[in-house]
């Protein structure tokens, strides 16, 4: 089932949570709403599960208006940040709530309950749990029984509030790469917020990324990693370096140094842009292909990538991501003065700057 | 009297999503019914003492109070609060330092004992002072020998006060101070303080509220319990009423304003007992919030 | 007992568990032991005879069955007191839930004749009743309404905390799963509050068994008919029966001992079920 959000606005006293959000959500996809704590990520997806009820807008789910639709009938299922389960119900009560509290015309038989209830604990691979009650697991365990609660009632779309958020570490990456296979089995249209890029990156077919109330971009992991379309976006999604000046024709004016950054800019006093850390090249100093002079600090070489930190001459840190194998190649020591080219740079001005 | 709303807005914000909140017809029914039950049962009692208390006018009621009786009851009721109070603050504070804050077997059974005077009859609490003090009770033929009265005498009314106010203050301060652990007191220990030192400065700040609250509780008790200490007084005019067995006396006799203008100034320690009581829920609650904020940001 | 370790860094063990024990053993323990010494030694057949005799049999009677009608009818307003608390804003609140607690503020003696003159047939409320043929007053009707009085502050008191630590995310997935209104009352919040109303019941119960104060000014007093069986202690003892008197306040501290430990065994339920995360 399809998802539309049009202009979806709400506000919480004097905070504006959303601010004119639209957003379309094609069938069958796993979608992250992607966005800092506060940003109105999670208010859009209780918004859009009926939980929460929009100043002004519309929801259409298969086309259809739900906006104004309670929540029990718009067929969602949505997994809460803390799972949200019963507790004084044991493992296997919890996922057949929502087949038990049906209307006497639509509820299953209790053998057709019992079956539907194991598939799913089955498909969770927590059947063995079915007696126990919710305080007796673990939080990835709670965390699938939340999920397979949410699908027994074979909802239209799969809406997941922080889902890997309360577990530690470890389980939430195995969490994530189960989420996706979960996902390519029963190809429900899914939504899932997050804080953290990473996952929304690994995890989803397009990412949302929502900042202070507003849709900053949308598209697919590549493409809001690979052009971010605001400096949100770019700052956002993994780490960057952040480069002040003067954009003149192709180069960018940093202090006394330029660095050329192609044609397609106006000229402008006021430009930031972003290179990421393993999109330098570490030159010597005296390098016919010019770049920024800055002084090596610390090198961390753990792992098969070393990063470096440098300092430019005016004091900014520069943070630079390379091979541990292009490292002792150039034979580079904490101390050494070394030539910075970014190889790639994204350059944001005029009103995108504003953004 | 809307404090506690202006006090916790998000409280009540997080029930007011559509899917958690009832038809408005429902609503209104039940604060209709809450409230209805609310005038019935609670205010119109407690308007009753007062209304009646006037009832004859301000002269009959200013002399009820500063008659000889009522006088020397009031007396009494005060002696037996400022005897009784001090020795459970002591008591209770020390049950909770070593229920609280260390570990040893038969701690929950010890909890339980304390809770005992709690849930026995006033009337047994009372009862069982004449079972010792009495003239056939353990000690009866000895006191007498020796003439001195404790039974239908101060000494019984302050014991029985003690008896059933015993449980207030600890009841308080176990739970508080189970939950605040015993970190902050290590902490200050290791710091080098000495053990009155780690009360004062650590446990005492922490528990100020918990021990203002139940030291309100026992005193309202205190000077307002009835049952046990109609059983030990011998309700002497003058000498052994305190102000509840003075209200009943009173109103036994069919002096109905003057019994209702003593319990005029028991219902006024009843609301400045709750009056207090919300300003230390307030101030615990702010307590509360203010260590969480760190957490919270 | 895992946890039991003999050490502990901060001072003062001995001294405030000792004095604990000294006070509690002089002040209640000692006192309390009379009762049972002077029971035991009255021997088998006088503490029968003594605790049968109808008219204190009729006693229990009364007391129990008021007590069980009021602790009940307090579960039921008690619930919709803490619901409207927790759940509701309207103008008052403030004063309601502050006057919740007046029962346990107000002296027993000060409630029980305010209820008496409220409900008198020639009182306010007492006068509107008469009319009806109802009255309130002076017969076992007035006892109910005085323990009805005296409990409300218990259910409310352990409902409340309770009910406002539910979260509300429980309640929103059941209504995304598609339960009403109503059946999230039934199979989530309800659940989710029986123990502490169980509580809340016993605590009030055990309140309203030994009453005495709020009771005896509405009672009336009747022999046989309007009695409460702490009464019958104070007569007993107003004509010298010591014996007879100790013999029915043993069978009350014993059901006092009953209820507290079902008290005490419910309250740890109460506290499994509601601190364990889920």
């Amino acid at each position: 089932m399809s998802i539309h959000v049009t202009d979806i606005n709400k506000q919480f006293g004097a905070f504006r949570a959303l601010d004119n959000v639209s957003l379309d959500i094609p069938s069958g996809q796993l979608v992250a709403l992607l966005g800092p704590s506060g940003c109105g990520k999670t208010t859009l997806l209780r918004i859009i599960a009926g939980l929460e009820y929009a100043d002004s807008g519309r929801i259409l789910l298969d086309g259809e208006d739900a906006s104004d639709r309670h929540v029990r009938e718009r067929q969602v299922g949505f997994v809460f940040q803390h799972y949200a389960l019963f507790r004084h119900m044991t493992v296997f009560d919890n996922v057949a709530f929502g087949l038990r509290v049906r209307p006497k015309k639509f509820r299953p038989a209790e053998a057709e309950i019992r079956k539907r209830v194991t598939r799913l604990l089955d498909l969770v691979q927590l059947g063995w749990l079915a007696d126990r009650y919710p305080s007796q697991l673990s939080g990835g365990q709670r965390q699938r029984i939340a999920l397979a609660r949410a699908l027994a009632v074979e909802p239209k779309v799969l809406l997941l509030d922080e889902p890997f958020g309360a577990l530690d570490a470890k389980v939430r990456k195995e969490l994530r790469r189960w989420l996706r296979q979960l996902h390519d089995e029963i190809h429900v249209t899914s939504v899932f917020v997050t804080h953290d890029q990473e996952e929304a990156l690994e995890v989803s077919d397009r990412v949302v990324v929502i900042n202070k109330g507003k849709v900053e971009q949308v598209g697919t992991p590549e493409e809001v990693y690979d052009n971010p379309a605001t400096p949100f976006v770019a700052s956002f999604l993994g780490s960057v370096n952040l480069f002040h000046g003067r954009v003149d024709g192709a180069h960018l004016h940093v202090g006394e140094h330029a660095l050329h950054v192609g044609h397609d800019h106006n000229v402008t006093d006021q430009a930031i842009a972003f290179v990421r850390p393993h999109e330098f090249d570490l030159l010597p100093v005296d390098s016919p292909e010019g770049g920024l002079p800055a002084r090596i600090l610390r090198v961390i070489s753990v792992g098969p990538t070393a990063q470096v930190e440098l300092a430019r001459l005016d004091g900014e840190l520069v943070e630079v991501t390379i091979s541990r194998d292009a490292l002792s190649v150039l034979g580079l020591r904490e101390g050494d003065n070394v030539s910075l080219r970014p190889r790639t740079i994204r350059v944001f001005q005029g009103e995108r700057l504003a953004a | 009297m809307s404090a506690s709303i202006a006090l916790q807005p998000g409280a009540l914000a997080r029930y007011e999503t559509p899917s958690t909140s009832e038809p408005a017809w429902i609503k209104v029914t039940l604060i209709t019914v809450a409230l209805t039950f609310f005038v019935i049962f609670l205010l119109f009692p407690l308007g009753t003492v007062f209304v009646q208390a006037l009832s004859k006018g301000w002269g009959v009621y200013l002399s009820a109070l500063t008659s000889h009786d009522a006088l020397a009851a009031i007396k009494l009721t005060l002696i037996t609060a400022a005897i009784a109070v001090p020795l459970n603050v002591v008591f209770g504070v020390s049950a909770a330092w070593a229920i609280a804050k260390f570990e040893f077997p038969g701690k929950r059974f010890l909890i339980t004992l304390i809770d005992l005077p709690f849930s026995i009859s006033p009337v047994v609490s009372g009862l069982i002072y004449v079972l010792i003090f009495g003239a056939q009770g353990w000690f009866g033929p000895w006191l007498a020998e020796h003439d001195i009265k404790i039974l239908f005498a101060v000494p019984g009314i302050v014991l029985a006060t003690i008896f059933v106010t015993f449980p207030f203050v600890a009841r308080e301060l176990i739970p508080l101070m189970e939950a605040q652990g015993a970190e902050e007191e290590e902490a200050a220990v290791v710091l080098g303080a000495s053990g009155w030192q780690v009360f004062w400065h650590t446990t005492l700040p922490n528990i100020k509220w918990g021990l203002l609250y139940g030291v309100i509780l026992c005193n309202a008790r205190a000077m307002g319990e009835f049952g046990a200490v109609s059983v030990v007084s011998g309700h002497i005019r003058g000498l052994t009423n305190t102000m509840p067995l003075h209200v009943e006396i009173l109103y036994n006799e069919y002096n109905y304003a003057a019994a209702f203008a003593v319990a005029s100034l028991l219902a006024l320690l009843a609301i400045v007992t709750l009056g207090l009581k919300t300003l230390v829920e307030r101030q615990t609650r702010k307590q509360i919030s203010e260590s969480q904020k760190p957490s919270e940001s | 007992m895992a946890s039991f370790k003999n050490f502990s860094p901060l001072p003062g063990f001995r001294l405030s568990l000792g004095y604990t024990l000294f006070y509690l053993t002089l002040i209640v323990l000692i006192p309390l032991s009379a009762v049972v010494t002077n029971t035991v030694g009255m021997g088998w057949e006088a503490f029968w005879s003594a605790v049968t005799e109808p008219r204190v049999v009729a006693t229990y009677k009364l007391t129990f069955g008021a007590s069980l009608l009021a602790a009940a009818v307090n579960v039921v307003f008690g619930l919709i007191f803490a619901w409207v608390l927790v759940r509701y804003r309207f103008p008052g609140k403030g004063l309601v839930d502050a006057l919740v607690d007046l029962p346990f503020a107000l002296p027993t003696a000060v409630a029980g004749i305010a209820l008496a003159t409220i409900y008198a047939p020639n009182g306010p409320i007492g006068s509107l009743l008469a009319p009806w043929g109802i009255e309130i007053a002076y017969n076992p009707n007035g006892v109910l309404i005085a323990l009805i009085f005296i409990g409300l502050p218990f259910v409310v008191r352990t409902v409340q905390p309770v009910l406002a630590d539910l979260e509300k995310d429980v309640e929103e997935a059941a209504a995304g799963l598609g339960a009403s209104r109503w059946q999230t009352f039934l199979k989530i919040i309800l659940p989710h509050v029986t123990p502490a109303l169980l509580t809340g019941f016993a605590m009030a119960f055990a309140r309203a068994v030994g009453e005495y104060g709020s009771v005896i000014f509405i009672a009336g007093n009747m022999p046989m008919v309007s009695e409460i069986t702490p009464l019958m202690i104070i007569t007993k003892l107003e004509q010298y029966d010591y014996r007879g008197a100790t013999a029915i306040a043993s069978v009350m501290l014993l059901i006092s001992f009953i209820l507290l430990l079902v008290i005490n065994g419910l309250q740890g339920w109460m506290q499994g079920r509601y601190t364990k995360g889920a």
